[in-house]
């Protein structure tokens, strides 16, 4: 656990002067990595550890978005709505989870994937709060766009920092060996003690509060949300692949995955994927089949031994 | 008489319509190792899940120690010192034998850390003889390892009452004696057992009493030697016919 935290904190030192050294285009792909990388973080906790198949990272995402819209539309700063939002996304996935924990497998992922659609058609119904299809604009600040840039990148980057850091501390404690036995046999988990509901609904919990907070975050950042855009099904769907790809269950696989992702995303790809959603699915299907621990599990010195021939 | 270590009034199960296990009423005091036999699918296993609580039984009059636990949940009863083997060995196969081991002593074994249950672990693991494999994924572990993996982490879990499901199953007969020696020592330890066990042998050298399952009834509960003489016993295990000619001659 030291050396997990002796990383994370060499990460932020690399990281914490990056501001200051680059232009807005790139602080704006730097930011948008670190949302995934908390996004990442966020559904490994339910998805990786316990292995629950949760597709509902839009919803939180969503929720966050709008609670911290909200909350600032109502004159509120904007930390005040990203705390506000990270609690409206815990008390509203305890809620959830222990409804929907009571599924398991294919059950599970189709009940989490139509709650985002669910809040979705709510937000635009409810036109008065949250200003229904038109979308919710932020009040306006006067700001120099490089200095806004920075802000919302260490706003960003505090997020993954958190989302990590709660990672690490589940992986080395007592919950983090419990959602081990659970993914692996949640009757024999059970029957060793384990309370498996309790432990479960944590881990959701912890998934939605980290998921909720980065879509406060998130409007801010905008300055302006609808919910088509909040609520998008790619919200829930990237970071699992991400996850997939970095290797699920570890600590550093989202990361790496996320990071890995983008990477293909913006030099090979040219945001094909966004248009192509069929193709993200294919991805999905192709990572499960041939890669189900993650690029962290390939034996890279096999690997470039092999391609030195 | 002082209250049962566990006592069954009148347990049943059944799945659809089907009684897999009907109003069994059984009493086991401390100290006992008491043998639970029956022909294929007359509902041992079934009942042993009643009492651990997966699945939960359909009619829930159980008491341990007294206390009502048919309508606790499963973590519960096993932090109340009831622990079970299954039949089906239910490894978590991807954790090390170790780290299986140590799933009993931190969730029910009552480690305070991960380092003490650790240690706990390890010295099941001596107990058992599987420490030379601590760091296999238990997956890699050959069927009698494995059936040893399922007992050490169910004494991580510091049991009172032992549920035995067919521990000797698909061994050979080095390794049942290996083993009847094990049950031998956990008992020294006055550690409360009931094993479920098809070996004739096995039942007769360990259990001074044995109860026998039949279509999900008991019909015989009383001492090892009166139950294998029992005609209804024999009459379960190798069909009527037998029985009568078997008893002609005998009786
Ligand atoms: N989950 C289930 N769903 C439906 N029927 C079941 C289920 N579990 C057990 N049964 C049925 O209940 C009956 C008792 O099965 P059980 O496994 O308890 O028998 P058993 O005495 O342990 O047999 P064996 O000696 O083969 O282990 C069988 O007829 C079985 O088919
Ligand atoms: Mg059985």
């Amino acid at each position: 656990m030291r050396r997990n935290f002796l990383i994370l904190l060499i990460g932020l030192i690399v990281l914490a002067p990056v501001p200051f050294l680059t232009d807005t285009y790139v602080l704006r792909l730097g930011t948008t990595a670190l949302m995934y990388v908390s996004l990442s973080l966020a559904w490994n906790m339910i998805g990786g550890f316990a292995g629950y198949p949760s597709f509902g990272m839009a919803a939180f995402f969503g929720l966050g978005a709008y609670a911290s819209g909200i909350l600032q539309v109502n004159g509120f700063a904007g930390p005040v709505g990203w705390i506000g939002a990270g609690l409206v996304g815990l008390a509203f996935a305890l809620a959830l989870g222990a409804v929907v924990l009571r599924l398991r497998g294919h059950a599970f992922a189709i009940a989490t994937l139509v709650v985002a659609e669910v809040l979705k058609e709510i937000t635009n119904a409810w036109n008065s709060l949250t200003g229904g299809g038109m979308g919710l604009n932020m009040p306006y600040q006067k700001m120099d766009p490089i200095a806004g840039a920075r802000i919302y990148f260490y706003a960003m980057l505090a997020c993954a920092t958190i989302s990590l850091a709660a990672t690490i501390l589940v992986a080395g404690s007592k919950l983090g060996f419990a959602l081990r036995t659970i993914k692996q046999n949640e009757d024999a988990a059970s029957m060793v003690g384990v309370n498996t509901t309790t432990a479960k609904v944590i881990a959701f919990a912890l998934s939605g509060a980290l998921g909720a907070l980065v879509g406060g975050v998130y409007t801010s950042w905008i300055n302006f949300i609808e919910p088509a855009d909040v609520y998008d099904p790619l919200f829930s769907i990237k970071p699992i692949v991400m996850v997939l790809l970095g290797g699920s269950g570890t600590v550093f696989g989202p990361v790496l995955g996320a990071a890995a992702f983008l990477l293909l995303d913006e030099i090979v790809w040219r945001n094909f994927l966004e248009t192509h959603t069929g193709i993200l699915g294919l991805v999905i299907v192709l990572l499960i089949l041939f890669l189900p621990k993650g690029l962290g599990s390939l034996s890279w010195p096999r690997l470039l031994q092999r391609s030195a021939r | 008489m002082s209250a049962a270590l566990l006592e069954l009034d009148r347990v049943g199960r059944t799945f659809g319509g089907v009684r897999a296990v009907h109003d069994v009423s059984l009493k086991i005091q401390e100290g006992e190792i008491v043998g639970l036999i029956g022909p294929n699918g007359a509902g041992k296993t079934t009942l042993i899940n009643a009492i651990t609580g997966v699945p939960p039984p359909t009619s829930r009059r159980l008491r341990y120690r007294g206390t009502a636990i048919g309508h606790k949940k499963p973590n519960h009863i096993a932090a109340l010192g009831l622990a079970r083997t299954f039949q089906v060995v239910q490894p978590f196969p991807d954790m090390t034998v170790l780290e299986n081991v140590m799933a009993g002593s931190l969730f029910a074994g009552g480690s305070a850390s991960m380092a003490d249950a650790r240690d706990a672990a390890r010295e099941q693991l001596e107990f058992t003889g599987l420490a030379p494999l601590a760091d296999r994924p238990a997956s890699k572990l050959t069927l009698a390892n494995r059936k040893r993996l399922e007992l050490a982490k169910s004494l991580a879990m510091r049991p009172k009452l032992l549920l035995l499901d067919e521990v000797n199953a698909g061994l050979n007969s080095a390794e049942v004696n290996q083993a009847l020696e094990l049950i031998g020592k956990i008992r020294a330890r006055g550690i409360t057992i009931l094993i479920i066990e098809h070996l004739l042998k096995v039942v007769l050298t360990l259990c001074p009493r044995i109860v026998v399952l039949h279509h999900g009834e008991l019909i015989a509960d009383d001492a090892a030697n009166d139950v294998v003489r029992d005609p209804k016993v024999i009459e379960a295990y190798l069909g009527s016919k037998f029985a009568e000619r078997y008893g002609a001659r005998h009786g």
